[in-house]
């Protein structure tokens, strides 16, 4: 409306187009410079360098016995790492595929059978699932158990009963030697 | 009454000031530092061999709380680097499932542990003087870098008529001239892998390139931003003035 | 304000229901603004953009701030260092302070020399002082929180201020510590507040708009504009000045924020406070430096404290004070002079607040102080009665138009108009 009358005011002008261009121009400069000034008060939301430090961990597993499983901090959560026994293996690879909710392989699962790395966090509804300590219930399924609301997890982490939808989630992490995995 | 006493102590600490101000003549050597003026950048190897002495030197009493080990790739160290420098502090971590808190060797995460495990600890260590933490120290002093570079350099023998108490040493930079820090750096105090002079002023050079990153590592991304946005501005202002001339022709012929 | 003026039919559609169109429409493009206003009109709009830029930053580093002594200078340091573009919105906020203090300081002189104050704006004017008293205690408790050697100390002496009030100072102070000294809970309240303020200052600067727009803008000329010749819609002749002047703002604002982000701030507040320690150098903000110098130019506890109150409270009464019926101070010859000398004494107070209090430095501040005084209450008045004002134009476009008798105003306000 009123950049209506702006232009009608200068339709005599004989420089009707510079004008027109030029303070076109300056709006848009206005609105370049508004949008670049956004972003650096949205983007300091994102995760600050100190927490980004954080979001990767090495893990010294060496000390883990099997049977034994640790529990480690990982960007705010718990992993559970867990050196499996053989019974535990052979039972998660003998496991057929149509039995299976959300049908993965063990090796799917895992980088060095041994060891199960993932994050413990019931794909439910976000609690944490029992099993890791020796005398946790660990379910039906011998894996692990989350109280919540009933999720049977098997030695591989696979949801085999309750209401959970998919596995527990295998976080991105490798071997960076025989003894220390790097998560993150 | 408190209120009374600040004043009043404020003004007295004025007066002191001015009056070392007026008879003193802390005069700062000035330098002309990389990193001055709007285009000024840090020196990568100056801020190595900075980072040196300050392990070498400094570290033994002064602590660099605000600095952690991943930053140092500012300095152009890789992750290697930066992980072999942290593993060489213990750096106390826990409880444990047990309780305890333990040592381990540190990580890329971990900030530069305090050589002192407090306050109370580090003025008992040093006569009761307080070693100032070094993360900000160029910018806690007024011409900060010139500043520490004129007190590294201007240890000398105190004047026939200056009395100089025990655990005090004569500093023709410092105010007052009487500074609780023995000299530190004598020259060839360190030994430089890339063959820098390793003479007092030198050292106390490189110290200055690494603490002015330590006060601020957003420095030279502040001034390259800094052009971009003048220039950015300085258009507007152009296209803004000659917009504003377009739109008020008008009125000028009413 | 029929809602067919507009051809937008969502536009209409809405309007009819919330005339904020209609509201804008009148308040932007039909707001008839004297033609003749110099680029000292450029303030008021570069004030209200200053607040938002203020708010704005402070809200985002308010997400990364913590109110607690052990973790506040920490906080700002992660601020600086680990956040993403922490330290610009940092030291946009820190720098912002001082250029929303140096714009608004204009802005005040501006409506000093050209009579702002005057029938039938006093309330316009007594808005914006209460605007800037609201800054300043806002100003005052942002300041405490990086928690460095200067806000505690400065947090220290002016709470201690109030302990001049007889008999139940000390309770206050005590109350607005929270405590026994100025404390966690001291600086979590500073936060609370200092979050809350500005929220309020917008509220009175919606008022101070409504009170501007009763009447419109005063002008250099300082008389009403006659008719539709002398005036200007507000859109977009005005929006595109005050863009013009908002980019050299901002020009400037930027290179101190990208070249000297600590040219205006104290090299002590990078240090962690210290209760047990003062700094060598205790001065405010370089803003409070005028308020400051005439506070310690009373050698008398409370008479220091009244004088600095009262030297913003004598701006409250300021209208009645100044009798003359000529606005601007381009028709009084004798006003002008004094207006400067007046200029020249508040910066002199600025001077003298941050110099030792000592010697001849004390006895300048006096003066000064005596000066500031003696130029509201006794100049002013008096000059309203004795002096011989300069004939005024006829309107501002027959001024505008120059060429007459008005020589020396056409001259002033060419420059201002072309």
């Amino acid at each position: 409306m009123a950049k209506i009358q702006t232009l009608k005011q200068g339709d005599g002008s004989p420089n009707k187009g510079r004008r027109d261009f030029i303070v076109v121009a300056s709006y848009a400069m206005a609105g370049i410079g508004l949008a670049s000034v956004a972003w650096p008060l949205i983007d300091q939301m994102n995760p600050a360098a100190d927490t980004l430090a954080l979001a990767s961990i090495e893990v010294d597993i060496s000390k883990i016995e099997m049977g034994q499983s640790i529990t480690v901090k990982w960007r705010g959560k718990p992993v559970f790492i867990r050196h499996r026994t053989e019974t535990e293996i052979t039972s998660a690879q003998s496991v057929q595929l149509s039995d299976l909710k959300d049908p993965q392989t063990d090796d799917e699962r895992v980088t060095n059978p041994q060891f199960l790395v993932m994050l413990g966090v019931c794909t439910h509804l976000g609690c944490v699932p029992l099993g890791q300590k020796s005398g946790d219930v660990k379910g039906e399924y011998d894996g692990w158990f989350c109280p919540c609301h009933g999720s049977h997890y098997d030695s591989s982490g696979r949801i085999r009963k309750g209401p959970a939808p998919l596995n527990l989630e295998i976080p991105p992490y490798q071997f960076a030697s025989d003894a220390v995995i790097k998560i993150g | 009454m408190k209120w009374c006493k600040a004043i009043i102590f404020s003004c007295a600490l004025f007066a002191s000031n001015a009056i070392a101000a007026g008879s003193g003549d802390v005069v700062l050597k000035q330098k002309d530092w990389s990193f001055n003026g709007p285009f000024g950048t840090l020196d990568k190897a100056a801020m190595q061999r900075g980072f040196q002495a300050y392990r070498e030197i400094c570290a033994s009493c002064h602590s660099l709380n605000y600095i952690a080990f991943r930053n140092l790739s500012d300095l152009g160290y890789n992750d290697d680097e930066i992980k072999a420098f942290a593993a060489e502090y213990d750096v106390e971590d826990g409880p444990n499932d047990e309780g305890e808190m333990f040592i381990r060797p540190g990580i890329a995460a971990d900030r530069f542990p305090s050589p002192y495990p407090n306050d109370a600890a580090a003025r008992a260590g040093n006569n009761g003087a307080y070693p100032p933490d070094l993360s900000l120290i160029t910018k806690a002093r007024a011409k900060g870098p010139d500043y520490l570079y004129s007190l590294l350099t201007s240890y000398k023998d105190a004047p026939e008529d200056k009395d100089v108490p025990d655990g005090m040493y004569y500093n023709a930079a410092y105010p007052g001239y009487l500074i609780a820090m023995p000299q530190p750096i004598y020259g060839e105090d360190v030994t430089y892998a890339d063959g820098a002079p390793t003479d007092v002023s030198a050292i106390a050079s490189d110290l200055v390139y690494f603490l002015t990153w330590t006060a601020e590592p957003s420095l030279e991304k502040r001034k390259r931003t800094g052009v971009k946005v003048m220039i950015f501005l300085l258009i507007m202002v152009g296209m803004s003035y000659g917009a504003m001339k377009f739109i008020w022709a008008d009125v000028k012929k009413a | 304000m029929s809602a067919d003026k507009f051809s937008n039919p969502v536009v209409r559609w809405i309007d009819h229901r919330l005339p904020i169109f209609t509201f804008m429409d009148h308040e932007l493009n039909e707001y008839p603004t004297p033609k003749n206003l110099n680029y000292f009109w450029n303030f008021g709009s570069l004030a209200g953009i200053s607040l938002v830029i203020m708010i704005v930053t402070g809200i985002v580093l308010a997400m990364s701030y913590t109110p607690h002594v052990d973790y506040a200078f920490q906080s700002v340091e992660r601020i600086m260092r680990d956040v993403n573009h922490g330290w610009l919105l940092r030291y946009i906020h820190m720098n912002g302070a001082s250029f929303f203090f140096i714009v608004v300081f204009i802005h005040i002189f501006r409506g000093l020399y050209y009579g702002s104050y005057k029938a039938p704006r006093e309330l316009l004017w007594i808005l914006g002082v209460l605007i800037l008293l609201l800054m300043m205690a806002t100003a005052f408790m942002g300041y405490v929180l990086p928690w460095g050697q200067m806000s505690f100390w400065g947090a220290t002496v002016i709470t201690n201020l109030f302990s001049a009030i007889p008999l139940v100072g000390d309770s206050i102070v005590t109350l607005l510590w929270g405590g026994f000294s100025v404390d966690n809970p001291t600086l979590n309240r500073f936060f609370a507040l200092h979050y809350l303020m500005p929220f309020l200052i917008v509220g009175v600067v919606i008022l101070h708009l409504v009170a501007l727009h009763r009447f419109g803008s005063n002008n250099p000329i300082g008389i009403d504009p006659s008719g539709p010749q002398d005036t200007v819609p507000f859109h977009p002749y005005y929006t595109i000045k005050d863009f013009f002047g908002l980019s050299i703002f901002l020009t400037l604002f930027a290179a101190a924020i990208f070249f000297f982000p600590n040219f205006m701030g104290h090299p002590d507040n990078y240090i962690p406070a210290n209760p047990m320690q003062t700094p060598a150098h205790i001065v405010p903000e370089w803003y409070f430096l005028p308020f400051y110098a005439i506070l310690r130019a009373v050698p008398d506890k409370l008479g220091g404290v009244v004088a600095m109150f009262g030297a913003i409270a004598v701006l409250f009464i300021l209208p009645w004070l100044d009798r003359s019926p000529i606005r601007s101070g381009n028709f009084r010859p004798i006003f002008r002079i004094f207006f400067w000398v007046f200029v020249v004494d508040c910066i002199a107070l600025g001077y003298l607040g941050g110099m030792p209090a000592e010697g001849i430095y004390v006895v300048l501040s006096r003066v000064a102080t005596a000066w500031y005084f003696l130029h509201f209450l006794a100049i002013l008045p008096l000059l309203s009665v004795i002096e011989t004002p300069r004939p005024l134009p006829q309107s501002l476009s027959k001024s505008v138009l120059g060429g007459n008798a008005m020589a020396g105003v056409a001259s002033a306000v060419k420059e201002k108009v072309r």
